[in-house]
């Protein structure tokens, strides 16, 4: 891609995404079965209820019974799908994923929907900014947390083919669209989105449409800032991340999450154990407040100018 | 293996499985045999009597399905295993060792014929009952038995369960509570009381049976109602003494996690000849 003629266009948010993508998998396979804990119309299973009323176990406000019946029907045959608010399913079912689905191994699909800051007016007890240390924690999960609509779709997809406990993250407000519909994307594969040679962006989720943004500005500098989406934050794409340090040999991570405990950290353990760079990173460090998403996305610092400011800074550790 | 519906022979098994209980959990020098023993005519009546399975092909889709919720009480569950021809029963004395299949708690990695690696509690029932949800979505006829401890559903989640099981009419599933009335702390009535726990599970809506869960021919009779009850999912209430069928475990808190030294080992043998 040209990140210079990059044109930030609204997508469907992600949720919304896979929601759309449950109905396209349900309808191929009558083993599909959804989970949901009393927010259909949030979590977007809405259309699978709809569509697939007797495939869809309505569980109450009640997530960790929900993650548990869904090992239990995972067990059984079934390739289930449980979702919620990332904060809500990933903390109160973390200890029934950990012993009943990531130690056996267990065919579970687990999608947290309004991960982040950007959910916006709630405020942060319904944030998620854990998720995905609490997901990349578990043995055995593959955790995936794509950009966009068309991402969003091939991680659903791969997600029911694949025989292994899944978490996937998505967001609540419309994302920038990336990628065209026909992309290909592959497991543990990042995407290089841009080239470029003298330091390198690395994001994830909703902060790939910034990094892109961030790397025009930076062109307009003189700076050439290469662009790599992870859409799969495990297994991490070490080769791709060593290649860019050897031919950068800078970073900025840019992700809506803690950054104690992210892919920011996770990009800084695959550096140590390759080619070792300066690292700077973007992402949330407290309890977040309400306010609308893009509010909470600018005060919170998760666009592209902080990129580019980190950008900078790393580049001045650059040796 | 040799099915039976006698309840004489069941309770030779019943002696044989406390025998083994004690003996293997004597070799590890660690374990619960406590809350094994308390369950053993339940889990004997179910693998000799009640429940369709078939060791020669232990993942026969149309099997019913056995969950160890209560997951510490693995010596129980493994002597029954090996005795009915799914696992080896010279090697029940490498209990807790390493590398053994007969892991502290029950663990489908070692042994794949289990349906579920069970241990932190208050998890099974919810299990169970996806299990059974599977079944009717498939319009299959096997069933799914959990076995719950008493001190396990202190635990939030086996309300939870309670209520999702009830309102979705999982009516193929049926729950045991092993009523042994001690936790490792002490007497259920002193940490956490359960009390009135039939009236509980009542009003949340399970068929609720109370029995002597030590009466091989109450099982057999319980678990055939709870087959034949429909609309709804069946709890068997059991009540049971921990550490039955050694004089000095019985009704002992102490032999929740402690294990017989060789001497105890004697002497409970010669209580179990």
């Amino acid at each position: 891609m040209d990140v210079k003629t990059y044109e930030k266009k609204m997508g469907a948010a992600t949720r919304e995404a896979f929601g759309k993508a449950l109905v396209e998998i349900g309808k191929e396979n009558p083993n599909v079965v959804v989970g949901d804990a009393d927010l259909t119309k949030s979590t977007m299973t809405t259309y699978f209820a709809k569509e697939f009323p007797e495939r869809l176990f309505e569980c109450g406000i009640a997530e960790a019974n929900m993650v548990a019946v869904g090992a239990g029907l995972a067990m059984a045959g079934k390739i289930p799908f449980v979702a919620s608010f990332s904060a809500f399913v990933m903390t109160k079912g973390f200890e029934q994923l950990r012993c009943l689905v990531a130690y056996p191994n267990v065919n579970l699909k687990v999608v947290g929907t309004h991960s982040g800051s950007s959910i916006g007016e709630d405020g942060p007890s319904q944030m998620s900014m854990e998720d995905l240390a609490l997901a990349c924690a578990l043995p055995n999960f593959t955790v995936l947390c794509p950009a966009d609509e068309v991402s969003t779709k091939w991680a659903v997809k791969w997600a029911a083919a694949h025989n292994g406990p899944v978490f996937i993250r998505t967001g609540r407000p419309k994302a920038p669209a990336i990628y065209p519909a026909d992309a290909q994307f592959e497991i543990g594969k990042a995407v290089e989105l841009a080239p470029g040679s003298d330091v390198t962006l690395v994001a994830t989720g909703l902060l790939v449409a910034e990094a892109i943004l961030a790397s025009a500005a930076l062109a307009a500098e003189g700076i050439s800032a290469r662009v790599i989406d992870i859409h799969t934050i495990k297994p991490l794409d070490q080769a791709t991340l060593a290649k860019a340090s050897a031919e950068t040999g800078a970073f900025v991570v840019a992700e809506e999450h803690l950054v104690d405990s992210g892919l920011g950290v996770r990009v800084a353990q695959a550096l140590a154990q390759s080619v070792p760079a300066p690292v700077e990173f973007i992402g949330l460090s407290k309890f977040a407040e309400s306010g609308s998403p893009d509010q909470l996305l600018d005060h919170y610092g998760l666009r592209a100018p902080q990129i580019v400011a980190a950008a900078k800074k790393v580049l001045a550790r650059k040796k | 293996m040799q099915r039976t519906q006698n309840p004489t022979e069941l309770a030779q098994i019943a002696k044989q499985i406390r025998r083994h209980i004690i003996t293997m959990t004597g070799a590890a020098k660690s374990g619960h045999p406590g809350g094994s023993l308390s369950a053993v005519e339940t889990v004997v009546t179910l693998y000799w009597d009640v429940m369709k399975h078939d060791p020669a092909n232990p993942k026969w889709a149309n099997r019913d399905r056995f969950v160890l919720s209560k997951g510490h009480a693995a010596p129980v569950l493994y002597a029954a295993l090996a005795e009915t021809g799914y696992t080896p029963v010279d090697a029940l004395g490498t209990l807790r060792k390493l590398g053994s299949i007969y892991q502290g708690h029950p663990d489908v990695r070692f042994i794949p014929a289990l349906e579920a690696s069970t241990g932190s509690l208050g998890e099974g029932l919810s299990l169970a009952l996806g299990m059974g949800l599977a079944a009717r979505l498939d319009k299959a006829d096997w069933r799914t038995y959990v076995l719950l401890g008493d001190g396990e559903i202190q635990e939030g989640q086996i309300w939870e369960a309670a209520m999702f099981g009830a309102f979705n009419k999982i009516d193929n599933v049926c729950a045991i509570v092993d009523y042994n009335k001690l936790q490792l702390d002490g007497a259920t009535k002193d940490i956490l009381d359960l009390e009135p726990l039939a009236d509980k599970w009542r009003a949340f809506g399970w068929h609720t049976l109370e029995i002597d869960g030590h009466d091989i021919a109450a099982l057999q009779k319980a678990f055939a109602e709870a087959a034949a009850t429909k609309g709804k999912p069946t709890v068997l209430i059991a009540n049971t003494v921990k550490g039955k069928g050694v004089s000095f475990m019985e009704g002992n808190p102490k032999w929740h996690g402690v294990t017989p030294n060789p001497e105890e080992v004697e002497l409970a043998l010669k209580e179990l000849a």
